[in-house]
């Protein structure tokens, strides 16, 4: 097999940082390609200089595409040479149809009269290889991010792709969409298109590849051909963070003790539709020191429960008790739901947690200013004094704490949410997929900080899509389907097929 | 003077030079900058005019209503929305105080506090769709602007009402007593001395403060030019009022209001939730703040500055009339924009509407007394505003890239 693409000592700089540093990466024709790393390692600015959003002349190196030295000026140029990628935060306009988004700067018309008959009988024709059973006609904003991931993927086919570059495709999906997705990308492979896979979750890495390039800290530091040895997940990681990482769990010896939170009841209805009951009487219990799971797949209810909770944050018509440590709580609101003792970390950091313009200190002390301010006047030297001792505390990596927290990684990001928290003082910390879009060394660092937090006797709730992280974590796991609690399974009992059964199967009579 | 030596030391230790820091800051400074060349810039080509104490004194004078209305439009542009209301508002009050104090006769001491409680009234009227029912604050203040343009004209039944009382007159354009009796104001000196002078003690303690926490990254050589440029400026400002009749009363009232907003913005809580709101505001709501109910008080709070520059206007014209604050809104947004306030919320400075409002009312005085018609210093405002936010802009992707 030839070379479909060969990208030879790139190096790339921004003013003071070395970005990529002589990288060389070799695609062979027609194989899925994996490009694993940790955030920061490089990956997404190498995915930029090959498609050209960096421009030709604004790097060293040359890249060789289909036998051709190409010089990229823009993403047209490269699209038109047939390499698309498809962004991690997907590119969709929600309140126009899917047929439409498809052929968006790309339509099908005579003479500037877009022909629609064709334009959706085209469509259709693309989903139908996709997989996608939606009429074309459906607008993007009524379909999940699952389906919009596929539409992308239909986009790309539509513009007669070559090589297809998918930056963090599973980020947001289910574990069975994600299996979708990967098939889907087997089944291209058959068809003789190339595919570059960007991605943290090794198990899918190791199911589809042909080959792995490994980047840390702007350089390549291995590649190997999955046919011709046997995939080493321990040592991939080690290649990731640059040192042995003997367990992707830390230890810990649980020391739970009496109950401190207790739901009774819990009911919610959609905001929207209020007939439609979107959390069904869950009951749940938390002790000290205890790391709870809660598995279910997207959409089962498990982040519309924390919210309703969460001082009624979402949806209406909600009902039901809390309990902390035997007496009855209100959780009306935020703030009496965090006078109450309990926290909502939330899943969607740059949406839901941060103002990311503003710095970390500013961001770690809002959720309770009151205590570095007396009178309401701030008092900026104990704010400053919080932010520090946070950063040290949980190793965010950020020079000062002036820094604004939209620079900093992921990883840092979710650290700086979780000060925010941690910093209100709860007792109970509901954590909405705390790991979800952060490399693997930063997920071990915010695994020992939730093991911290159980060892000083706080509760810890944990929603993850990840099934192996729940494994790795909890002492306790719920299973939710469809709004309700279907099993609850305890540390020794659980497996990802024991959870599977329960979610498919739904609640037992 | 021992907190001044260790100071030194610290700045020798974290070591920033006065280039790097004017790079990452020039956002800060540029339009101060920009504030003193076009002042300069007058002064030569109207022959000295400009700072002559009489014209400086009806600068203030002129300035003085869009820069107390610029004070709540940035809090109200921070917080995510607009008021196109205010200039309405302006002319509604007037004409309300001048009904109350000509036509009832009321006395000046009631009509006052009346006047403003109607200003937070109105703001508090719009805030309440704005803020509990989402209705955009675009919508509902271009509503308020139709409605109260409407209602100044219904109360002063079309025509302009007039004279006010001496006491209300001197909201505008009293002069604050000399008690030295010269005919140099000393006290508005001496007033002067002690504004510059607290400004210099003040920063160099906060500096002190920042240096035990080794975040001191403005240099002590800049640090004391800066302050001692800009002490100098009011001193000798005052020192040209003082020559004249004093500092007048209205200039002290937005001293006070501009230290005031200042202090709110940069160090209080709610201030600190506002700049959350505008930044994001899920986040924000999800930390517990009450976003709603502070939204809403940001627009009662703007209504009650739109009123009291509503009052100065009237005193100052000594007569309501139904054109009073026609297109001040966009006189006032364009302040705060030009001071670096950001469309989208969350960012913005006090300091920096105060500069915009200021490079605005230098450019209308400058142009009317060199004779430009009103035809051109529209269009010449127009492209300053432009100019100045394509500065943010571009300033905003250099540093990103």
């Amino acid at each position: 097999m030839d070379a479909i693409l060969e990208m030879r000592g790139i190096t790339k700089t921004f003013p003071g940082v070395k970005a990529l540093d002589n990288v060389s990466l070799k695609v062979k024709r027609g194989e899925i390609h994996a490009l694993v790393g940790e955030n920061g390692a490089g990956k997404s600015t190498l995915m930029k200089v090959l498609s050209g959003v960096y421009p030709h002349g604004s790097y060293e190196g040359d890249i060789v595409y289909d036998g051709e030295v190409q010089k990229f000026r823009g993403i047209a140029d490269s699209e038109g040479g047939g390499i698309i990628i498809i962004h991690q935060e997907l590119a969709l306009v929600p309140l126009l149809s899917i047929a439409e988004n498809i052929f968006l700067g790309n339509e099908i018309h005579r003479a500037g009269s877009i022909d629609w008959p064709a334009t959706y009988a085209r469509a259709d024709e693309l989903l139908r290889k996709v997989g996608l059973k939606e009429p074309s006609s459906t607008l993007i904003t009524n379909i999940g991010v699952g389906k919009q991931q596929l539409v992308e993927i239909a986009k790309a086919l539509s513009k007669r792709v070559k090589l297809l570059i998918l930056d963090e495709p599973t980020a947001s999906l289910q574990e069975n969409d994600s299996q979708k997705l990967l098939d889907l990308l087997l089944e291209f492979k058959g068809q003789g298109i190339t595919s570059i896979l960007i991605s943290h979750k090794l198990n899918e890495v190791s199911r589809v590849a042909d080959s792995i390039t490994v980047l840390r800290d702007g350089a390549a530091v291995s590649s190997l051909d999955c046919h011709a040895e046997a995939i080493d997940e321990a040592r991939i990681i080690k290649d990731m963070v640059g040192r042995d990482m003997a367990h992707r769990y830390p230890e810990r010896t649980p020391q739970v003790d009496g109950v401190l939170m207790e739901v009774f009841d819990w009911t919610a209805h959609h905001p929207q539709h209020p007939d439609r009951q979107v959390v069904k009487g869950v009951n749940m219990t938390v002790r000290r020191g205890e790391v709870v799971g809660i598995a279910g797949l997207m959409g089962s209810g498990r982040t519309e429960l924390a919210m309703s909770l969460f001082g009624r944050s979402y949806g209406q018509n909600i009902s039901g008790r809390v309990k902390m440590n035997g007496e009855d709580v209100d959780v009306s609101s935020v703030g009496r739901v965090v006078e109450a003792g309990i926290a909502y970390v939330t899943e969607d950091r740059k949406a839901l947690g941060l103002v990311l313009d503003e710095t970390l200190a500013k961001n770690i002390s809002l959720s309770n200013l009151e205590q570095v301010s007396s009178h309401g006047i701030i008092d900026e030297s104990a704010e400053r004094k919080v932010a520090l001792d946070f950063r040290d505390a949980l190793n965010i990596r950020t020079p000062n704490v002036f820094q604004k927290v939209g620079n900093l990684s992921g990883g840092n990001q979710q650290k700086v949410v979780l000060s925010k928290w941690l910093f209100a003082g709860p007792q109970v910390l509901i954590l909405d997929e705390p790991t979800r879009g952060i490399d693997v060394g930063a997920k071990f660092e915010i695994y020992t900080i939730i093991n911290q937090l159980a060892a000083e006797g706080k509760g810890v709730v944990m929603i993850s899509s990840e099934m192996p992280e729940l494994l790795g974590m909890c002492d306790r796991i719920y299973v939710m389907n469809e709004g309700e609690f279907v099993g609850e399974l305890s540390a020794a009992e659980a497996s990802q097929e024991k959870i599977m059964s329960m979610i498919v199967r739904g609640k037992q009579p | 003077m021992t907190t001044l030596s260790s100071e030194i030391a610290e700045t020798q230790k974290t070591h920033v030079s006065v280039g790097d820091y004017l790079k990452h800051h020039i956002r800060d400074y540029g339009m101060l900058v920009a504030l003193v060349v076009i002042m300069a810039f007058f002064q030569i080509w109207t022959d000295g005019v400009l700072m002559k104490p009489l014209n400086l004194t009806n600068l203030f004078l002129q300035n003085s209503y869009i820069i107390i209305m610029a004070l709540g439009m940035l809090l109200v542009i921070v917080c995510g929305h607009i008021d196109l209301s205010v200039g309405s508002v302006v002319g509604f009050i007037g004409a309300l105080a001048a009904v109350m104090m000509v036509s009832y006769d009321l006395p000046v001491i009631v009509t006052v506090p009346v006047c403003l409680l109607a200003g937070a009234l109105i703001g508090a009227a719009q805030g309440y769709w704005i803020a509990y029912w989402r209705i955009p604050s675009f919508v509902v203040t271009l509503a308020g602007m139709l409605v109260f343009r409407g209602l100044t004209l219904a109360l002063l039944e079309g025509q302009s009402i007039g004279p006010f009382p001496k006491s209300f007159q001197a909201l505008s354009s009293g002069f604050i007593p000399d008690p030295f009796g010269l005919d140099f104001k000393l006290l508005s000196l001496l007033l002067g001395v002690g504004v510059g002078a607290g400004m210099i003690i003040f920063g160099l303690r906060a500096r002190a403060k920042q240096a035990r926490f080794s975040h001191l990254d403005e240099p002590l050589s800049f640090f004391l030019a800066k302050n001692g440029i800009i002490a100098a400026a009011i001193i000798y400002i005052t020192y040209l009022l003082a020559t004249y009749n004093g500092l007048p009363n209205v200039l002290i009232t937005m001293a006070v209001l501009i230290s005031a907003y200042t202090f709110f913005t940069n160090k209080s809580v709610p201030g600190r939730r506002i700049y959350a709101i505008g930044g994001n505001e899920k986040a924000a709501k999800l930390s517990g703040i009450k976003t709603e109910r502070l939204t809403f008080l940001t627009f009662a709070n703007m209504g009650m500055l739109a009123a009291l520059a509503g009052l100065i206007f009237a005193a100052r014209l000594n007569t309501a009339t139904p054109k009073a604050g026609v297109a001040f809104e966009l006189d006032v947004i364009a302040a705060v924009f030009i001071g670096g306030a950001s469309m989208s919320g969350g960012v913005g400075k006090i300091i920096g509407a105060v500069i915009g409002a200021f490079i605005m009312g230098v450019m209308n005085n400058g142009m009317s007394i060199m004779g430009v018609g009103i035809d051109w210093q529209q269009v010449i405002k127009g492209l300053v505003l432009l100019a100045a936010v394509i500065f943010d802009v571009y300033n905003k992707t250099k540093g990103e890239n």
